[in-house]
């Protein structure tokens, strides 16, 4: 019997700007090339996560849809955490990164309160942080791995004391432009301003995850047969040069 | 200091004819520039001095090709001062300003983002806005900041203003509301339409942010709609369009319903996405008191404005270039291919530039999927090749159909080669690998310099042109 990996892709009609679906598609693919079935569950607003549920995902969006989702997010604490606690993996971009945290303050000092999932909060900042960005993250000790995409965020996360984050800024802004950190990472949740979309250009990051969600059923992570990835390849090293060429520079 | 409007506009002249002696180009934008610089209120004094005022078209898909087309309606009518070649940033609109010897009325398509500044120059006395759609976020912003920006630019419209709106997009028709010189327009054919595409924008209500129930919608979100919440609802329109054929990559004929006529259209242009460009432009050429045969003969007559889907003969061979910039614009694009017998070869260039958008995550917000059936080879092309070819490759299309050719030129030749004889080869590029193909073809003969056509066609539209 194959394992199937159960997927809950939260709000998926309104924090889907960033091209998501692009995320998805990786996902599925890559586990479908290893036997592996990837079941799609979008939750909405008011809906509850499917049990057993394996991989959680979120987008970003545009502020009037992430206001319109975020009191919603906000109730999800629990649910979320246990389902992180029960071995669920988790991807979190842009919007929904944000909203992870505690919360998130306009620049007229008004709090939009998030699900307190991550260790962090974001105020908003003056000028966006805009363009191509790589980092570098140990996802495996030891394993260093360049993971690139595309920030466009206004903005500004600060992490708990003690947290950590997905990576090193090589080029870019990251979280805030100050910290040269990028992202956060909670054990098998990863939160990021990387969009692109994130895992066509990241395979390995996609495997990652595939394997953590995989490790909620099988214990540990299996071994995922290797795949030919030169086209993707191809695309990290373009994006790669793209952050070394026009990352962090304020526009 | 404050430089005279006299030496500044001779100045700028001279920096454009010098630029445009050496041969570098930038004649559309260069002399507006240096005029915005010496004497900021330059655009404004010049534009006074049209003496039947000015026009202004916006919209995120369609600009260019709905202002050739109400040039071709209004050409008889006005001595005209514009921006045909598509530069419509305040750089571009100074520019043709600067020539406009002998015009009386100014028909300008204006950036989104640039609309603000410059409907405050030229107060027009009709503005257009046409369409609203996700659009280059590393650029424009969100969507919802550019419709708030578009709110203040009606609200601070003079009072003589007509605006033309398209009552399909329901953020624009939220904007006309209240107003009291509205010409709207839509479509009105119920078997165009279909659900709710993916790349969607407008879901939710900009009043009660309750999500829109659609009937149908035609292009993106353009369609008919309300909203549960607050009970906003698409108003009929006073111009519109039904009874629609369209015919492949050809074009399209349909019943055009003005205010007191109803005429037949036979357009030249395809797609249901052009249907909206020509109301849009009937609807400029009503408000400034056209005609319904002129409005026809306008729109009958107008060709693919620079590079939007133009054709090129090349040997015995055609090719044909259909721009792409954003996921709406694309998906009709896509739908067009589809409706004409989807090609066997397909050359989609993208590059990252930042008039193309330095981010690409857009293409995977594009319905490419109908293609997959009938396509058996795709060229990538562009700076971003490579993403593009991941983006048919994770929607289901064999790698060892997809070839990754970088560069546009190449990328033209391999698939001249596997066209065939006489055949039509379809080339899908961003606007600057768009450019980048132009200048392959101008170097090898098939086309005119840019530069030279973009001054014909300001001669043509801009100086002094007497009315026929």
């Amino acid at each position: 019997m194959t394992t199937r990996i159960r997927l809950c892709h939260l709000y998926p009609d309104q924090l889907n700007i960033y091209a998501d679906r692009g995320n998805i598609a990786v996902l599925r693919r890559r586990a479908e090339r290893r036997g592996y079935e990837l079941e799609w569950i979008g939750i909405g607003v008011g809906e509850a996560l499917a049990p057993d549920c394996d991989l959680i995902y979120l987008g970003g969006g545009q502020d009037r849809e992430q206001a319109l989702i975020a009191p919603d997010l906000a109730r999800r604490s629990d649910e979320i955490s246990s389902a992180l606690e029960d071995g669920a993996a988790l991807l979190a971009v842009c919007g929904g990164y944000q909203l992870l945290g505690r919360g998130y303050r306009d620049r007229s000092g008004v709090e939009m309160p998030g699900a307190g999932v991550l260790p962090l909060e974001t105020v908003a900042g003056d000028r966006r942080m805009i363009g191509d960005v790589s980092i570098d993250c140990e996802l495996d000790p030891g394993e260093m791995l360049t993971v690139v995409g595309f920030e466009n965020h206004g903005g500004r996360t600060l992490l708990d004391p003690g947290a950590i984050p997905l990576g090193r800024v090589v080029h870019g802004f990251g979280n805030n432009g100050e910290s040269g950190f990028e992202g956060c990472r909670l054990g098998k949740a990863i939160g990021t301003y990387l969009h692109g979309p994130l895992l066509p250009r990241n395979p390995w990051l996609a495997d990652w995850l595939l394997g953590q969600a995989l490790a909620r059923q099988l214990g540990e992570p299996p071994e995922l047969e290797a795949l030919d990835d030169e086209l993707e390849y191809e695309a990290h090293a373009v994006a790669l040069r793209r952050a070394r060429v026009r990352g962090g520079k304020f526009r | 200091m404050r430089i005279p409007l006299v030496i500044s506009t001779l100045v700028a002249r001279a920096v454009g004819t010098a630029s445009r002696r050496s041969g570098k180009g930038g004649g559309t934008t260069l002399p507006g520039r240096v005029l915005n610089a010496l004497n900021p209120a330059g655009m404004a004094r010049l534009a006074a001095r049209l003496e039947q005022g000015s026009a202004i078209i916006s919209a995120t898909n369609g600009k260019t090709t709905t202002a050739a087309m109400t040039a071709a309606i209004l050409a008889s009518r006005f001595r005209l001062a514009g921006n045909p070649a598509g530069a419509n940033l305040s750089s571009g609109i100074s520019t043709a300003l600067l020539y406009t010897r002998g015009a009386d009325l100014g028909l300008f398509e204006v950036d989104e983002a640039a609309l603000p500044q410059v409907t405050e120059a030229l107060k027009p006395r009709v503005l257009c806005l046409g369409n609203l759609f996700r659009d280059q976020l590393d650029r424009y912003g969100e969507l919802e900041l550019l419709a708030e920006r578009w709110r203040g630019v009606v609200s601070g419209l003079p009072a003589d203003n007509t605006l033309a709106v398209n009552e399909d997009d329901p953020q624009l028709a939220q904007l006309a509301r209240g107003r009291e010189s509205v010409i709207r327009f839509g479509i009105e054919d119920e078997r165009y339409g279909g659900p709710l595409p993916h790349a969607a924008d407008a879901r939710y209500c900009s009043a009660c942010g309750a999500a829109y129930s659609y009937e149908l919608a035609y292009v993106g979100h353009l369609g008919k709609y309300s909203c549960p919440g607050c009970g906003f609802e698409r108003m009929r329109p006073n111009i519109w369009a039904e009874e629609i054929e369209l015919a492949g990559l050809t074009g399209s004929t349909f019943r055009l319903r003005l205010p007191e006529r109803t005429v037949t259209v036979k357009l030249g242009l395809p797609g249901v996405y052009n249907i909206y460009n020509a109301l849009a432009a009937a609807t400029v050429g009503y408000a400034l008191g056209a005609r319904a045969e002129e409005i026809v003969s306008g729109l009958e007559s107008t060709q693919a404005a620079f590079g939007r889907s133009e054709r090129i003969a090349i040997g015995e061979q055609k090719l044909l270039l259909l721009l792409i910039k954003n996921p709406t614009g694309a998906n009709e694009v896509v739908r067009t291919l589809v409706a004409d017998g989807t090609p066997k070869t397909l050359v989609i260039a993208l590059n990252d530039e930042i008039a193309d958008g330095q981010d690409t995550s857009w293409i995977w917000d594009v319905d490419f999927e109908p293609l997959l059936g009938g396509l058996e080879r795709l060229i990538a092309s562009g700076g971003r090749a490579a993403e593009l070819a991941l983006r048919f490759k994770y929607a289901g299309f064999p790698e060892d159909r997809i070839e990754v050719v970088p560069s546009p030129a190449e990328a033209l030749d391999r698939g001249l080669e596997l066209t065939d004889e006489k055949g039509e080869l379809i080339v899908c590029p961003t606007y600057t690998a768009m450019l980048e193909l132009q200048d392959v073809l101008v170097a090898r003969g098939h086309a005119d310099p840019y530069w030279q056509r973009a001054a014909r066609a300001r001669e043509e539209s801009g100086e002094a042109r007497k009315p026929r």
